[in-house]
């Protein structure tokens, strides 16, 4: 037997498993509003009252990477985790495992459907932040889609590492508590390097704070922000690792 | 009823068969081996869940593996179907070994997990459509939710399934790729009657279509009705394999009874054709003998004379619950 009609089966079951990934996240309520409603909402109301700090000539520049970054990780790091620890207690990642579609296949599908969400995510936010706002970016396009890249992958990889580890209860409440923590202190409603003392330095530090950070500065400035850029990578070199190394099947 | 096509791989369930002995049983030709499992070993931490166990399941047999729980069966399956790698002996599964080549048997197995395995929110054909695409050879959503008679539930969430329905649904789930080899782990339990009566159809359908079927049960009736034979295992180690009819032939004859639980065993013991007493659980008495007709006699005369009421009497050859109550010292149950 050649090996192609085995590439073109697993190309197949990855298709198929890509699609049902998608779908279980859109059955999801309480997932679909807070990765689509909740970021659109912030930054249509905050967009609307005009808030961002001072040295913003205009709001969108802050708000709309705030948003990019809430939603990848609403996506990434909450949705992905509860959904994949919830299939872990039902032994569902066990049961799929034992199939021809394969534990690697099984969380391409995962990344996959991650990323494809992501898309329409920013899709509906960036089209939401151009016709309603204005908005233009003054930098590199490519460049920011590679940091979305980076950045996604990494709270793919954050998220992968709690449900992997964790039961399915407490990745749901540590999930949840991540997201207040980091939307609060990790740059994403107010730049992290604004916040007082220690807690600014300690800010600056955490994923969402370097995401949102790279994104501001290639979208509004047109820089090319190397050291956010780096720690974003190390989180995510960090969490895909550990992530791999201590993923439990069931 | 179980078919014979296995003498040659009988041992005797007098006490616990030596290693020597379960290696002669199974140096059986590999030909028609679908399963041939030699010495295999899987230490926890603390645990020796399978300590040395060496067996072989021929082609298109079922194959019933019994043992109370944590004795090792899960841990067995799971190594052969490639999910669990092995600490020591050597393993092969339809010509590959599971360790090294998982994706080689993937395809030619179907499994039927004890729990589920299934996404709540997911319908039968969702699942099965699912599935479909994961198998070179698979059969038809469609065709698969008539057989197992859940085409009017095909759009319940199976969250919404009743227990039965669930099982089923996971059964078809099992053999949607065509598989060569079905693992069944507990296939009816939360099942009503009917529904364990038409489930064991579809499993002997399947072996009429030359599917070699590996059970765990804890169903007696389930184990005599449908396996070819039966494998004993406690302990991680291998206690008795036998078709079913020989176990209970081998294992002589016993008369039990229920009554008051406050009887002295030793007490029964003392009548002169009793020679071991087993109280398989509150109230339930088990006494072996050589001779079952005159053991009647003096148990009969020994209730009568303290008033005790002999409840749900029965002689003859020990049931495979009994062989396995001697063998384990655990009720199957527990």
């Amino acid at each position: 037997m050649s090996s192609q009609p085995v590439i073109a089966s697993s190309m197949t079951a990855l298709i198929a498993q890509t699609k049902m990934e998608i779908r279980l996240t859109m059955r999801r309520f309480e997932a679909v509003l807070i990765t689509m409603i909740v970021p659109v909402v912030l930054l249509v109301f905050f967009g609307l009252i005009g808030l961002a700090p001072d040295d913003y000539a205009r709001p969108i520049d802050f708000l709309l990477p705030s948003m990019l970054v809430l939603a990848v990780m609403s996506t990434g790091l909450v949705g992905l985790a509860i959904r994949t620890a919830y299939e872990r207690s039902y032994g569902v990642l066990k049961r799929l495992g034992s199939t021809p579609l394969g534990r690697g296949n099984l969380l391409m599908a995962k990344i996959n459907s991650v990323i494809l969400v992501t898309i329409a995510q920013i899709a509906v936010l960036v089209g939401i932040a151009t016709l309603g706002f204005g908005w233009r970016p003054e930098g590199s396009l490519l460049l920011a889609g590679i940091v979305l890249v980076i950045g996604t992958a990494t709270f793919a990889g954050l998220g992968l590492l709690l449900a992997g580890v964790l039961r399915a209860e407490t990745t749901l409440a540590a999930a949840n508590s991540i997201y207040i923590f980091l939307l609060l202190f990790g740059g994403i409603i107010w730049p992290a390097d604004r916040l007082p003392g220690g807690i600014a330095i300690v800010g600056e530090l955490l994923p969402s704070s370097a995401f949102a950070t790279a994104l501001r500065e290639i979208l509004a400035d047109g820089d090319t922000p190397v050291i956010p850029i780096v720690i974003l990578s190390l989180w995510g070199i960090a969490g895909i690792l550990i992530a791999s190394r201590t993923f439990r099947w069931e | 009823m179980a078919s014979t096509n296995s003498a040659a791989q009988s041992i005797k369930p007098n006490g616990i068969a030596s290693q020597d002995q379960i290696r002669a049983a199974t140096a059986v030709s590999t030909a028609s081996a679908a399963v041939r499992i030699t010495d295999l070993r899987k230490t926890y931490p603390g645990v020796n869940a399978v300590d040395g166990i060496s067996f072989d399941i021929n082609q298109g047999e079922i194959f019933a593996l019994l043992g109370p729980n944590g004795a090792g069966k899960t841990t067995t399956l799971e190594i052969l179907e490639g999910y669990r790698d092995r600490d020591a002996g050597s393993v092969n599964v339809l010509g590959f070994d599971p360790q090294s080549e998982p994706d080689r048997i993937k395809p030619l197995i179907g499994v039927m997990l004890q729990n589920g395995g299934i996404y709540p929110t997911v319908t039968p054909f969702e699942l099965l459509d699912l599935l479909s695409n994961f198998y070179p050879d698979a059969r038809k959503p469609e065709e698969l939710l008539e057989l197992v008679g859940l085409t009017d539930s095909a759009s319940t969430r199976y969250r919404e399934l009743s227990g039965g329905q669930q099982r089923r649904l996971a059964l078809a789930a099992a053999i949607i790729g065509n598989p060569k080899l079905l693992f069944l782990d507990e296939p009816t339990s939360a099942m009503d009657p009917q529904a364990r009566r038409v489930t064991w159809d579809l499993i002997e359908d399947q072996r009429r279509q030359g599917v070699t079927i590996i059970l765990t049960t804890h169903f007696m009736e389930e184990a005599e009705r449908l396996a070819d034979r039966v494998a004993i295992i406690d302990h991680g180690k291998l206690l008795a394999l036998e078709e079913p009819s020989a176990l209970r032939r081998n294992g002589g004859s016993t008369v039990r009874f229920s009554g008051p639980d406050d009887i002295d065993s030793a007490e029964l013991e003392q009548l002169t054709s009793a020679a071991a007493v087993l109280v398989a659980q509150s109230g339930q008495y088990v006494i072996d003998t050589e001779d079952p007709i005159a053991l009647l006699d003096e148990l009969t005369t020994w209730a009568r004379a303290r008033g005790i009421l002999l409840d749900d009497l029965r002689a003859g050859h020990e049931t495979l619950e009994d062989v396995f109550l001697r063998l384990t010292g655990h009720q199957i149950r527990e």
